[in-house]
């Protein structure tokens, strides 16, 4: 796959919305490939005397998934030249084979005449929007 | 603020840290995995998610979180908000340094805010990624 091209894009277009399935084993997992192992991401007693209805997961996890709405339209990872995120309300993720679903969406925010683009992701889980000020700025080709 | 806590060591970024890392996140780009398909776009070898860049900062601002002289109690820390600017894609190979500054620390509504900025760098010295932090110590009532 190639780079997205600056003139194929037009203001406001969606991209490929995604949904990502987060259980307690996607958490473990994450926490052993970033080195983040806070306890309130694997430990329910943990989360609960930390004022937290249960588990989480990690935020940086939950923008790892925001950022993937990009670099998979953009066709090149290497396109994302910076992305934010606010973490506005935790994910919880409950002990069961369903865990919690996650569903993103991108959309082109504005366009620069040097080739970037501004992406506003959105992300809800359970029904609530998770992150807040969700961007990405992309150089496309 | 102001305060500063220089690179201690440097991170060495793997291919398979990374295989392992974009596994984590749930991404099959092959950007990540083949190193053929990383060179035909450009690059020297696979390269990086964007959040990848997070390993390194986490490690770098753990001196910090730690420094008794601030007595931060990470039990109650919390991560309010996350950016990174990259400069250039992260690759296998590289070997990183990260420096941590403390931008700004203040207190709000009975919560300690922390604004850490990191900078990485290549060996060469090249600016590599900047990472900004905002982390939130919730009061004891919080």
């Amino acid at each position: 796959m190639s780079r997205r091209r600056a003139s194929e894009v037009v203001d406001g277009e969606q991209l490929p919305p995604l949904q990502v399935r987060i259980t307690r084993a996607d958490l473990i997992r994450y926490a052993a490939a970033s080195g983040d192992f806070n306890p309130i991401h694997w430990s329910e007693r943990t989360a609960r005397e930390a004022g937290l209805p249960g588990v989480v997961a990690h935020g940086m996890l939950t923008m790892a998934l925001a950022t993937r709405v990009v670099t998979a339209w953009a066709g090149d990872p290497g396109a994302v030249l910076a992305c934010t995120a606010r973490f506005t309300r935790p994910v919880v993720v409950p002990d069961d084979d369903e865990g919690t679903l996650v569903h993103l969406t991108g959309k082109v925010a504005s366009r620069h005449d040097d080739g970037t683009v501004l992406v506003a992701i959105t992300v809800h889980a359970s029904g609530h929007s998770v992150l807040g000020q969700a961007t990405a700025t992309v150089a496309l080709g | 603020m102001g305060r500063c806590y220089p690179a201690a060591a440097t991170y060495q970024v793997g291919r398979e840290k990374i295989r392992e890392f974009a596994e984590a996140i749930g991404d099959p780009d092959p950007l990540y995995r083949d190193p053929q398909a990383a060179r035909s776009h450009g690059y020297p070898d696979v390269i990086a998610p964007p959040t990848f860049a997070i390993i390194v900062a986490l490690r770098a601002q753990q001196a910090l979180v730690s420094d008794p002289a601030l007595g931060l109690d990470c039990r109650r820390m919390v991560h309010g908000r996350q950016s990174f600017t990259h400069h250039r894609p992260i690759h296998a190979g590289d070997e990183l340094a990260a420096s941590v500054y403390v931008d700004d620390a203040r207190a709000a509504g009975g919560h300690e805010l922390l604004t850490l900025r990191c900078e990485i760098t290549a060996s060469t010295g090249e600016p590599v990624t900047t990472s900004r932090s905002l982390l939130v110590v919730r009061g004891a009532q919080g």
